[in-house]
């Protein structure tokens, strides 16, 4: 009950990236940012979301790496890649379905987001969950998060035919059970159809 | 002579911008710092709480402070990447004087401070005492604004002083003295978290309070509705209950629409505006004509948007109202926010748990830097510079003859008139940029060229320090100690984390530097900031911004102590009004009767297109410091303009195309941002960056009779295409005002 666990509320994002400035100052990775921001196209809306590493309980980066160097610690957290290990292959990067994993050629290394593990093993909260100004990234207790939010939390994902499950939990409307990600309309509504995102039509109502 | 000493891209290579691009030591220092450092944020109004963690003297890092009850950790990408603003290779080191055809050269301390007492001096016995002019700051503590206050009163003996809060807040501040008696957010930010409706007009929160936000998506959990008044769709408006994409300028149509309907279903407390207020009989009166068909062509929106506003807003048990630049700046600003205070007042709901209004200052002392006394109309305390009463209180504690303090001066905008009109000859600028947040920019630059003397206090050579004769090096936040007072009317404490460069000086020094040299210097004996706030303490006591409870011991146990505090028993004061009692004499609070007006400028057939101005998360004010930090410049490294497709297409602007934005008075030449997210009459630019890329080479000067705001958030321009600029400004680096 006491468990902290990370939770993304991609409806609270305003874009800030105050998880991007705050990610880079950790002292394990200082200079390089691990969370990605992922912003939706500009022209449509202001709509932005934050994507930190879902940490898998059966892992794909890790099970595509021909050199065993990525690794699940037993509280469920997955390392970056170990440096003797790593052989910057990238299969890490092309595989993870989140699109977490970043190569640094400088390096030669993969490096992910490791929940902040230097300040979460100490008892800290991870740093982007700690400075977002809207709380779209909370690491908390379950038992807190359904007391002050309405909605609930899920963890379970299928890509295609590919069902995973994350140890970071994503929090929706309650009638969500399961993301699944298909195929996906990438630009534009049928032409009828009003755009609630589009003021033009919002002044035509 | 205040011209450029040598030529802008020479000034650029010596002064910058340059970058911040890593933290002092480099990226690769880890490792425990000396100490860390409880303080506070120096850029916004919300103040948040932060950590610095500080080695050998340099700042080299930050901490969350989770423990401060306000944010709670929580920081915005600025807060994030604020400390690495010292280590900047722009930071001036020493007192600098301008050298004709060479730039700006070290001088001493004493050479400058003397020449600096000289010039005011001589020009004074020149052209009156009231030839010399200062424009202070409010990002400056609140001891620092109270000395300004007493420097020109005491020690220059000047009438014009005033701050660049008069770019800020003084239309909030001016409505809430005519309604409520008083200037500060009705409520602590708790408040919100317990209203069932939220009405946030010309308030971008997500990017300029973005604390803010997590205080109303709590409400919204809680069940509480959220409407947005807004030109564009902003982050915090995505999700809105009610958007309502407000023509700007057209506010009143929505806030005397409401209570038009609001009278209508009877959704007003008419025993409470009975027992508490004057006037609103006549407002009742007034609005009769603003029904939502009257109201809907004056805010450019559908009827039915005001309507559902109204429903939502008007039967709620509890609600809180908040309001910033968006309403503020327009020429008719005061009006824009009694309109949209009237609406809590109507309905009761003020000064109880849930209930009540804030103004969300934009400044970093927001809030406090205009209650000391830099103000041109206002004494210590947001004492009245003109009531005899309060001039003989303040006499007494500064130790002067009332007659010596000078009468009301000249407002922040009306002084450079007087410069530009040759009346004012001197200029003392701290804390502030006018070459970017002015506007009408040439004709403030032709201002600054025609000054005889100006001496400008900063910790970099801003895009105004150009034009100076001498530049004092200053103080940044860390390096010195002092209060503010946030935008709950919070008062805290900043605690000095590192010295400044040994030839910098605090900025308090400096002003009683030059005191000292004009004479004054028996009035001006302070040995800490600390000793400055309890003679704060003593000239504001009895007023009603008083301050002479708090003492900075109460600050830190308390995590700050809300004004007004009387006496050091008094637990200070988070929510104003409760019992519905007011500040105006007779305790009641007041209704002003509002009117619609057009805009100083609106669009024509030659200028047909809305200019909005405003912010973006990743800067702050006049990007003095904001352009000097890699990360946030990384974030948004040059402005933009951003139009709706349909727009767009009328004119012929592709995605990734230069337009040119032209207005009367000047132009500015940026790339296009083509975005749904806008009235497609509106055209946005963000104005942190100088030069042709300064937004403020359009606006317009156009000033609120009663606040002198200018009138940053409506004029006219034409937008066409253009090609990439290849003038030689726009060759400087982004961060200077030149395109990537």
């Amino acid at each position: 009950v006491n468990e902290l666990i990370f939770f993304i509320d991609q409806s609270r994002c305003i874009g800030c990236q105050a998880c991007v400035q705050a990610c880079e100052e950790c002292d394990t990775h200082r200079g390089r940012s691990m969370i990605h921001l992922e912003v939706m196209p500009r022209q449509d809306s202001v709509q932005t979301a934050p994507q930190v590493c879902m940490h898998c309980e059966d892992p794909i980066c890790a099970q595509v790496c021909p050199a065993d160097a990525i690794k699940k610690g037993p509280d469920g957290v997955v390392h970056s890649s170990l440096k003797p290990r790593c052989i910057g292959c990238s299969n890490c990067v092309m595989s993870c379905p989140f699109g977490v994993p970043k190569y640094y050629a400088e390096i030669d290394q993969m490096m992910k987001c490791d929940m902040c593990y230097d300040r979460t093993s100490v008892g800290k909260k991870p740093m982007c969950a700690t400075v977002c100004p809207s709380q779209a990234l909370a690491f908390t207790t379950l038992e807190e998060m359904q007391k002050t939010r309405s909605g609930k939390p899920v963890n379970s994902w299928r890509f295609g035919a590919q069902e995973v499950r994350t140890k970071v939990y994503v929090w929706v409307p309650d009638h969500v059970e399961q993301f699944a990600v298909d195929l996906v309309q990438l630009q534009g509504l049928p032409e009828s159809q009003k755009d609630r995102y589009d003021v033009a039509d919002l002044l035509e109502a | 002579l205040a011209k450029l000493p040598v030529s802008i891209a020479d000034l650029v290579h010596r002064f910058g911008p340059h970058m911040a691009t890593e933290p002092a030591g480099g990226w690769s220092t880890v490792g425990e710092p000396d100490r860390l450092v409880k303080t506070h944020c120096c850029f916004c109004g919300q103040q948040c709480g932060i950590q610095l963690k500080v080695k050998d003297n340099r700042v080299v890092g930050f901490e969350p402070w989770e423990d401060f009850p306000f944010n709670q950790g929580k920081l915005c990408p600025k807060g994030v990447k604020r400390y690495m603003q010292g280590e900047n290779p722009d930071r001036l080191r020493s007192p600098l004087k301008r050298v004709d055809e060479i730039g700006f050269v070290p001088t001493t301390w004493n050479d400058a401070l003397d020449h600096t007492a000289s010039e005011i001096r001589r020009i004074q016995q020149q052209y009156g005492n009231d030839a010399f002019a200062m424009l202070s700051g409010a990002s400056l503590t609140n001891e620092k604004a109270y000395l300004m206050g007493k420097f020109a009163r005491v020690a220059v003996r000047s009438a014009n002083i005033d701050y660049n809060g008069r770019l800020c807040m003084v239309s909030a501040a001016a409505a809430s003295k005519k309604i409520f008696g008083v200037d500060r957010s009705a409520n602590p930010w708790s408040d919100i978290l317990k209203a069932k409706v939220i009405l946030a007009a010309g308030a971008n929160v997500a990017e300029c309070s973005p604390i803010t936000t997590h205080y109303i998506w709590e409400a919204r959990e809680r069940g509480a509705k959220l409407i947005i008044l807004d030109p564009r769709m902003t982050p915090i408006a995505r999700t809105a209950d009610l958007y309502i994409p407000v023509r700007s300028g057209g506010d009143i149509g929505i806030f005397n629409g409401m209570l038009h309907i609001m009278i209508e279903r009877g959704w007003i407390d008419r025993e409470f505006l009975a027992q508490h207020t004057t006037g609103w009989e006549q407002v009742e009166a007034a609005v009769k004509k603003y029904t939502p068909e009257y109201s809907a062509k004056i805010a450019g929106v559908p009827a039915e948007m005001i309507v559902r506003a109204a429903e939502m807003w008007g039967p709620a048990d509890t609600s809180f109202l908040m309001h910033a630049r968006g309403i503020e700046h327009h020429s008719k600003g005061v009006d824009n926010c009694m309109a949209a205070i009237q609406l809590v007042l109507a309905t009761g709901r003020i000064g109880r748990e849930g209930c009540g209004y804030a103004m969300i200052t934009g400044q970093g002392n927001g809030q406090g830097g205009r209650e000391q006394g830099q103000k041109a109309d206002q004494l210590p305390g947001a004492r009245d510079v003109e009531n005899p009463e309060h001039r003989k209180y303040i006499a007494s504690v500064w130790g002067v003859e009332e007659p010596s303090i000078p009468h009301k001066g000249l407002s922040n905008y009306e002084i450079i008139h007087a410069i530009h009109a040759g009346k004012i000859k001197g200029l003392l600028t701290i804390c502030c940029n006018p070459m970017v947040s002015l506007p009408d920019n040439k004709y403030v630059r032709e201002a600054l060229e025609k000054l005889e003397f100006y001496v400008a206090v900063d910790f970099f050579l801003s895009e105004s320090c150009r034009y100076a004769d001498l530049v004092l090096a200053g103080s940044l936040m860390e390096e010195d100690e002092g209060t503010t007072t946030n935008v709950e009317g919070r008062v805290i404490l900043h605690h000095k984390a590192i010295e400044p460069p040994k030839d910098a000086m605090v900025d308090w020094k400096i002003i009683t530097g030059l005191a000292e040299r004009l004479g004054a210097g028996d009035k001006f004996k302070y040995d800490s900031p600390k000793q400055i706030f309890d003679e704060l303490r003593v000239a504001s006591k009895g007023s009603h911004a008083d301050y002479y409870g708090i003492t900075w011991e109460r600050i830190e146990k308390e995590y700050g102590v809300f004004w007004p505090c009387p006496a050091p028993e008094h637990p200070g004061t988070p929510r104003l009004y409760e019992g519905g009692r007011f500040f105006h004499p007779d305790g009641k609070a007041h209704f002003h009767v509002v009117e619609w007006r057009p805009a100083a400028e609106e669009p024509d057939a030659e200028y047909p297109i809305i200019l909005t101005t405003g912010r973006v998360v990743s800067h702050f004010l006049s990007g003095n410091q904001t352009r000097r930090i890699a990360g946030l410049m990384s974030q948004e490294s040059e402005p933009f303009c951003e139009l709706h497709p349909r727009l767009a297409e009328k004119l012929g602007v592709g995605a990734g195309d230069f337009v040119k934005v032209e207005s009367r008075r000047g132009a500015i030449t940026v790339k296009a941002r083509i975005v749904k997210t806008i009235r497609p009459d509106t055209v946005f630019v963000p104005y942190h960056w100088p030069l042709e890329r300064a937004a403020n080479n359009c606006t317009i000067g156009a000033l609120d009779p009663i606040s002198k705001i200018p009138e940053y958030k409506i004029c006219a321009v034409r937008v066409q295409r253009a090609e990439r600029p290849t003038d030689a400004m726009s060759q400087l680096s982004p961060a200077a005002g030149g395109v990537a």
